[in-house]
């Protein structure tokens, strides 16, 4: 993985430093909270219901088992013993004291992290697959690219203080883990046919209160234009993006009060002017990242298939686990290991500081030091021996984290919701936390198959509902909380943003509503085979309305 | 029915104004202004608190009396005045178990 150079470490260093006296200066009364709040938050610092919150950057949601290990002990030592990873691949701290943060931010960047760009109207931490460089369908790691995206927009002085924020998603295969059609910017890294490599360039897409489908404005960028590219398409926005109004100011309104034809022509333009000079990647330039992403040496380990046959047939809660949480790798003796942060009943995304120290230990003993955060808020071992499956499953049922419901219907992302967040406006958890004790057994579980539920506590959206298959946004009504459901919507290759299904559901009947949704689509698809998001293109919203509402959808 | 609220600026903490306009960190020893008058009087205090810098984000909340406790009309204010309602242990609502406890 990427390591810091000599400027890298001086210029994290420099920046605590420059915090560190900001809160000085602000605990000393010399900083007004109005002259404060931007520094904070360009430092990863918000303010939420019952404390500060944290949010440190993962980039590319890569992390090494010192990292881990140091964001144990942060959550330890300064916290309460526990952190959130986030649909953005970050990690967040829910009670650090303001006064504790530099020191935080000290013990971050002597493992090579920090909580930079994680706020404000700036290029915000670059996501990528958390499979990359493991997963055996991806044409090329995209992680390199999005290591030179992150050092190319680092306080960069043009783009500091842009309309509004901007988030940039890279995938390296063709199936699409990172949904960047839902990113301001997606890039989607692919193979010519001359065997070159480059991007397939998506523009304006996002959720929050107006979701939209990215529209793709470049079907092969070279790679050696990618900063070029890009730096056009933010100098476009930078220029055009509205600043008269927060809610009209993300790039994906631009495009659609534009019309994206006009807008590529503005891109065009720029990036005319622009290639060939000084953004230009060189090949030399592109291989020196290359090179801190090289896959790790992996053994030949063919004696994994007898074993694994052997032990799956003796134990049940591991065959279901094999069948549910690996990806297939690259190379047949290895597999991609989801560790799901999802067990049935808990708040989806939290890992304790014990939790986070087993799995920097696992991450040495099996899975050749790597550990990735997923933006469906698991973590991954992107390269373990199939050979080494049956220990380190093992291990993981020692600290509660073999559940075995990777992309089921309890594997559900949520935000956190007005339990922790100053914007929510319901809950998000104890609804996920409901729905999974409801469909917490695994036999109906998988009996249900592939389906992705996603709750948000307000229209920001931070837990993606428009793209849930099932989606469950939170609102505020009359005083009391309301749960609308989206149904169809996707955040893959084939995305789509789901569509509100009818009125609301009270606290009390939202899990009765989902479980309707699901007890329909099982009586109405075609054999197992057939998803639920392939049997709602099918059927359509009426059998669902008809489920949910009765009498009352007809008469509409 | 109002109260004064705000987070103490060094670590954050929900806190409400009390008696003697000292800042308290729960809810049922906060005091409750009745009337408009006391209502102004309460966020003046405020005002010259968070010019202080002791606090920050001040609002008056609206509450109402439920069997002689303090209760806030808003749910987003019952989570403050108590704690995350998924992790019972933490935030103030875990205070008189670890009195319990300790």
């Amino acid at each position: 993985m990427y390591r810091y150079d000599e400027f890298d470490h001086a210029f994290v260093k420099e920046r605590v430093a420059q915090f560190k006296d900001q809160v000085e200066r602000r605990l000393a009364g010399d900083l007004t909270e109005d002259q404060f709040k931007p520094l904070r938050l360009m430092n990863g610092v918000y303010l939420q219901l019952h404390a500060y919150m944290l949010r440190i950057a993962i980039p590319y949601g890569t992390l090494s088992p010192r990292q881990l290990r140091m964001l144990a002990h942060i959550a330890r030592n300064y916290d309460k013993g526990y952190g959130h990873f986030t649909t953005r691949q970050n990690i967040q701290f829910n009670w650090p004291a303001l006064g504790d943060i530099p020191e935080i931010l000290e013990l971050l960047a002597s493992v090579e992290m920090h909580a930079i760009q994680t706020s404000g109207n700036c290029i915000r931490n670059v996501t990528a697959d958390h499979f990359s460089g493991a997963a055996a369908d991806e044409v090329a790691d995209p992680r390199p690219y999005a290591e030179i995206l992150r050092q190319w927009s680092t306080v960069h002085p043009e783009f500091s203080y842009l309309p509004r924020k901007f988030k940039i998603a890279v995938t390296g295969a063709e199936r699409d883990r990172a949904a960047v059609q839902v990113h301001d910017i997606g890039l989607h890294l692919k193979k010519n046919e001359k065997g070159e490599l480059g991007f397939a360039v998506y523009i304006g897409g996002g959720l929050g209160r107006t979701p939209m489908i990215a529209k793709k404005v470049r079907d092969f960028l070279p790679e050696e234009d990618l900063l070029s590219y890009t730096t056009a398409i933010l100098r476009v926005y930078n220029l055009n993006g509205r600043r008269d109004n927060k809610f009209k100011a993300r790039i994906k309104i631009l495009v659609h009060e534009t019309g994206v034809e006009e807008l590529k022509a503005q891109i065009e333009k720029e990036f005319d002017a622009l290639k060939g000079g000084e953004l230009s990647l060189p090949d030399a330039d592109i291989a020196a990242i290359q090179a801190y992403f090289t896959p790790p040496q992996l053994p030949a380990r063919p004696e994994g298939e007898a074993l694994l046959a052997k032990e799956a047939a003796a134990n049940a809660g591991f065959a279901d686990w094999l069948r549910r949480n690996l990806h297939t790798h690259k190379n047949p003796d290895y597999a991609a290991v989801t560790i799901s942060l999802k067990g049935i009943g808990e708040v989806p995304g939290d890992a304790s500081a014990d939790q986070m120290d087993a799995i920097a230990d696992l991450a040495e003993e099996f899975g050749h030091d790597e550990i990735r955060v997923s933006h469906e808020q698991n973590l991954v071992l992107p390269h373990v021996a199939r050979a080494d499956l049956k220990a380190l499953f093992d291990r993981l049922v020692e600290i509660g984290l073999a559940t075995a419901n990777a992309g089921l219907v309890t594997d559900i992302i949520a935000c956190p919701g007005l339990d922790y967040c100053a914007l929510a406006n319901a809950r998000s958890i104890p609804v996920a936390q409901q729905i999974s004790q409801r469909f917490g057994d695994q036999k109906r579980q998988e009996e249900i198959g592939d389906l992705k539920l996603k709750i948000s506590g307000c229209i920001n959206a931070c837990g993606h509902h428009h793209v849930g298959h099932i989606g469950i946004l939170g609102v505020e009504k009359k005083g009391a909380e309301l749960y609308q459901i989206t149904l169809g919507g996707s955040g893959d290759e084939n995305t789509s943003i789901g569509e509100i299904i009818g009125r609301g559901f009270g606290p009390d009947e939202i899990v009765d509503a989902v479980e309707t949704i699901v007890e329909t689509y099982l009586r109405l698809r075609d054999g197992q085979d057939e998803s639920f998001i392939a049997a709602y293109r099918r059927v359509g919203p009426a059998p669902f309305k008809e489920a949910l509402y009765g009498r009352e959808a007809k008469a509409a | 029915m109002k109260l004064l609220t705000a987070n103490r600026l060094i670590d954050g903490e929900a806190v409400w104004l009390g008696e003697d306009d000292l800042w308290v960190e729960t809810i049922d020893q906060a005091v409750v202004a009745h009337t408009k008058d006391e209502e102004v009087r309460l966020s003046a205090v405020g005002l010259m608190s968070l010019n202080n810098n002791e606090v920050v984000d001040v609002n008056l909340i609206d509450v109402e009396l439920v069997d002689g406790e303090i209760r806030p009309i808003r749910l987003r204010e019952r989570i403050r005045a108590a704690g995350p309602t998924t992790h019972l242990h933490f935030g103030k609502q875990a205070r008189p178990q670890e009195a319990a406890n300790g």
